[in-house]
């Protein structure tokens, strides 16, 4: 079949020829089109694309547990999440909070209530740090107005399974949205504005989809930072000094950047004077950026609507544009691999910022590209490239595949697994990580030796457990035992459990 | 009791007079502990790390995070025999060339396992560049010394042993002097069984290395206030703490971006430009052995686990206090830099007004991180003979040497 439509294209073009040639006319432009459909997009996270493939896209949801807790206007929101336990869902209502609050329990939901348009609002004043800090895992942030903090909207440090949707950030310090350290999560449907840094900033994270946000005024739309498998898709990102970022930044501890998609996103009019912080690494982007990738590997960049971007619409360099920055001889500064699959662009580079400016006057230009590779990589791939005005793409080559649709998500198909493993031996953990400060075996340290308390208690775990959180002073040559309250009873009893095994 | 002045004497003189001396006579009597030190569980014959933070995983392995992420990759596995001799090894001044000072001078446990000095002193009295770091946790680090030029514990102990100006000795005069100890070779057999079979056989340099590791690794502080709020227990800290700990981790004082938990160290290098005593010369950090010179005035982020016990701070020590060495960071991108420095300046070291409060609140949350549970115990006698001298530091010296002389 192929075979046939290829002589037959043959004879069709040969036959043309002869016809123009013969009537003195210029030779129509022949395209030739592949008839082979490419290879499925693959991806270093392909086990958990194709799991997730199977079941729901993004089906990630907080544990609840039925516990429901109202705060109203007038009241602290931070009472609530103290009162809640893992489970708890808190609904804040309508009105204005003055405070910071921070959820260091598991599987909570922090959700307002809007009612005719009108937000919980948390309010900085321009006094107050963050807003909302997290460090449990299936921390649940929706439906908040968040305006005038100095340091973050919502700020997570390492939580697993976070979502944070829904949420309205206007005019809120450093960053608006800041999932740090943390393994699979949402970030969608946010409104975020007027952010000095970045309004949703993805940093050394891992199976990340941001998704459905609008990002606008700000110095960086969307940044993805030291992160792996991150999808960021069907965003609409304009009027911010660059729209969406992927790199490494060095002299972090988590080295790498990879298996970032850019896709369907809207990546318009990014031409906003740069008002980032001196000092800090967006400080360095060129007004009028579209994309921008630095250092990051296996960036797909695809299907997306780039236009207006006054510097370049696509940008893949490495660590040369963070002048500002010490070199980090542990991380890898070229983009390796970069991937650009059928984008729309348009009316990119019509005025481009002063540093851009500079380098193109060098190659006699004015107008900045669409696509530039400041590196020039040899590992790069290009699908029609004639259609866009690129620089530094030379050895780039055709893609081998068109499309990243068989990734749905990059979220995980099951949350990652609860932080307490069942195969850890908690009791010993406790027993030779606390214990043993004053507990030996056979010899006497500050208190006596766990032989003698094994001889007291014998069959009684429980007692020890009990008497270890009110301890009583008991012997005259031992000092009184610090109370134990502070691990919880569960964890005392499997103490106490591994404390009357022990037999060395 | 005699005491002989250990600068009269030479090494190898000195330890056979002592050891023959009536006083000393139990030195040999010095047996190795078959327990490991806490914080270890026994395993056939080695002690293995436990900790309630083996409990939680980190992203990438990496060892940094938030309340609940697990440790970066640690050192762990020597016997309770060498782990104790190391011990024994640490606290003798017989493993320095003049007998003057011992390793526990500059790293005392009474101190944070540092010496209370901006920049620590040796064996030849001048200060030296740095101040002694703290030991607590030293099984997590990847890198030491402040500019990151040793990759191993047993790399780091050979500037200190053979520097001219710390312990001053020699591999070949130290092998020399722990041989001529009767106690030492006892000792070495006890936690070398299988190399020691032979009647001839003789302590070598790398089990000396081995020891001093072995100790220094065991030294784990992870059971402080905060860690008992990090497990779970909110009452641990006190409302001005939490919110300290709010400050700290927060994005405008940003200090939980480079002193990550759970060891309040991301163990990076950062430039950040904070000021070296009055008179001398600007510092270039670890721009010299990493051969990069964009990290000019960089050293390595130092944990801030029992902090407060290691005043004075930095790495020559400029700040007396806590309040001062936290008052840095909101002084000003860059605004301690001597003039003529080109530093490229980390990006997290901004302007973030922090108000005196929160200084305040900051001291107050850095304290809550101070956890002495697994102190070892001195040794009472050292099988050298020989007294231990690290409690000796005179206070006057003390004053000329710390930053509090000349900090404003």
């Amino acid at each position: 079949m192929n075979k046939i439509a290829i002589i037959v294209g043959a004879a069709v073009v040969l036959a043309g020829g002869y016809y123009l040639g013969k009537m003195g006319q210029q030779p129509a432009t022949v395209i030739k089109v592949g008839s082979e459909s490419k290879a499925a997009f693959t991806s270093t996270g392909a086990e958990e694309v194709a799991a997730a493939a199977a079941g729901v896209v993004r089906s990630l949801a907080t544990p609840t547990s039925g516990e429901l807790i109202v705060v109203k206007d007038g009241e602290s929101i931070q009472d609530a999440v103290v009162a809640a336990s893992p489970g708890a869902v808190i609904k804040v209502m309508p009105g204005t909070y003055k405070e910071t609050v921070y959820i260091d329990k598991d599987n909570i939901t922090l959700s307002g209530v809007i009612e005719q348009g009108k937000y919980p609002v948390l309010e900085g004043e321009g006094l107050r740090n963050d807003a909302v800090l997290y460090s449990g895992n299936g921390v649940t942030v929706e439906n908040l107005y968040i305006t005038h903090y100095k340091g973050n909207g919502v700020m997570g440090q390492a939580g697993n399974n976070f979502i944070i949707r829904n949420n309205y950030i206007v005019d809120t310090g450093v960053y608006g949205i800041f999932p740090q350290l943390g393994k699979n999560g949402i970030v969608s449907h946010n409104i975020v504005s007027g952010i000095e840094d970045a309004g949703i900033y993805v940093g050394m994270s891992d199976n990340v989809d941001v998704v459905f946000n609008q990002v606008f005024d700000s110095v960086a739309g969307i940044e993805i930072e030291n992160s792996r498998h991150a999808l960021v898709e069907s965003n609409f990102v304009y009027n911010n000094t660059g729209g969406i970022l992927a790199f490494i930044t060095p002299g972090l501890p988590i080295k790498t950047c990879g298996d970032v998609l850019i896709r369907n996103n809207f990546v318009v009019d990014n031409n906003h004077d740069n008002f980032a912080i001196p000092g800090s690494l967006v400080s360095n982007i060129p007004h009028g950026t579209g994309v921008l990738v630095m250092a990051c590997d296996d960036v797909v960049v695809e299907g997306n609507i780039i236009t207006g971007n006054n510097s370049v619409g696509i940008t893949f360099t490495d660590f040369s544009l963070a002048g500002n920055a010490a070199n980090d001889p542990d991380s890898e500064p070229n983009p390796n691999r970069p991937r650009i699959l059928n984008n729309i662009m348009q009316d990119n580079g019509k005025d481009p910022a002063p540093a851009v400016r500079a380098v193109l006057a060098a190659m006699l230009e004015t107008t900045g590209p669409d696509i530039v590779d400041t590196v020039g990589m040899d590992d790069g791939c290009i699908l029609n490239p004639e259609r866009f005005r690129t620089i530094g793409l030379g050895k780039y080559t055709d893609c081998e595949f068109s499309t990243t649709a068989n990734v749905a998500s990059y979220t995980l198909p099951e949350p990652v697994p609860a932080r307490s493993m069942e195969d850890v031996d908690k009791g010993r953990l406790v027993y030779y990580g606390v214990c043993a400060g004053c507990h030996a075996y056979g010899s006497r340290m500050i208190g006596p030796p766990t032989q003698i308390i094994q001889a007291l208690y014998m069959d009684n775990p429980e007692g020890i457990a009990e008497y270890a959180a009110n301890p009583v002073k008991k012997r005259e040559d031992y000092p009184q035992m610090p109370p134990q309250s502070h691990l919880d009873d569960e964890t005392r009893l499997a103490a106490a459990r591994f404390m009357l095994k022990l037999t060395q | 009791m005699t005491v002989l002045s250990p600068r009269l004497c030479s090494v190898m003189l000195c330890a056979l007079l002592m050891v023959g001396l009536p006083g000393h006579a139990n030195a040999t009597e010095i047996e190795l502990s078959g327990d490991c030190p806490p914080g270890f569980q026994l395993v056939s014959g080695r002690c293995e790390l436990r900790s309630l933070y083996q409990m939680y995983p980190s992203l990438e392995d990496a060892g940094v995070g938030g309340l609940k992420t697990g440790l970066p990759a640690y050192r762990d596995g020597y016997s309770p025999q060498q782990i104790d001799l190391g011990r024994y090894l640490f606290f003798d001044p017989v493993l320095s060339a003049d007998g003057s000072v011992s390793c526990a001078s500059c790293h005392q446990p009474d101190r944070g396992f540092s010496d209370g000095r901006g920049r620590s002193v040796g064996a030849s009295g001048k200060p030296l560049l740095r101040s002694a770091p703290t030991l607590w946790n030293l099984a997590f680090q990847q890198r030491f010394f402040w500019d990151a030029r040793a990759n191993s514990l047993e790399e780091q102990m050979l500037g200190p042993l053979y520097d001219e100006n710390e312990m001053a000795n020699t591999p070949e005069g130290l092998l020399r002097t722990l041989n001529g100890i009767p106690a030492y070779r006892k000792l070495f057999s006890q936690a070398w069984p299988e190399d020691f079979r032979l009647a001839d056989a003789t302590i070598r340099i790398d089990q000396v290395y081995t020891a001093l590791a072995a100790f220094e690794l065991s030294l784990i502080s992870l059971n402080s206030r905060y860690d008992q709020y990090a497990h779970g227990y909110a009452d641990a800290l006190t409302q001005p703490e939490k919110e300290g700990m709010n400050v700290f981790r927060s994005f405008v004082a940003r200090c939980a971006e480079c002193h990550t938990p759970p060891l309040f160290t991301n163990q990076q290098i950062a430039v950040i430009g904070t000021p070296d005593p009055q008179g001398m010369d600007f510092d270039p950090g670890a721009a010299g052995p990493l051969k990069e010179p964009t990290l000019r005035g960089g050293f390595k982020v130092p944990s801030l686990r029992n902090i407060a016990l290691t005043a004075p701070y930095m790495h020559s020590g400029r700040f007396a206090t806590l309040r001062e060495a936290v008052a840095f960071y909101t002084g000003g991108r860059g605004h301690a830099v001597p003039p003529g420095e080109n530093l490229k300046i980390h990006w997290h070291i901004w302007e973030p007004n922090l108000s005196d409060e929160e200084l305040d609140r900051l001291v107050d949350f850095l304290q809550t991180l101070t956890d002495e549970s697994f102190k070892p115990s001195e040794p009472a006698e050292l099988p050298s003979g020989m007294p231990a001298v690290h409690n000796e530091i005179d206070q006057q010296d003390l004053t000329t040497f710390n930053g509090a002389a000349d900090h404003e």
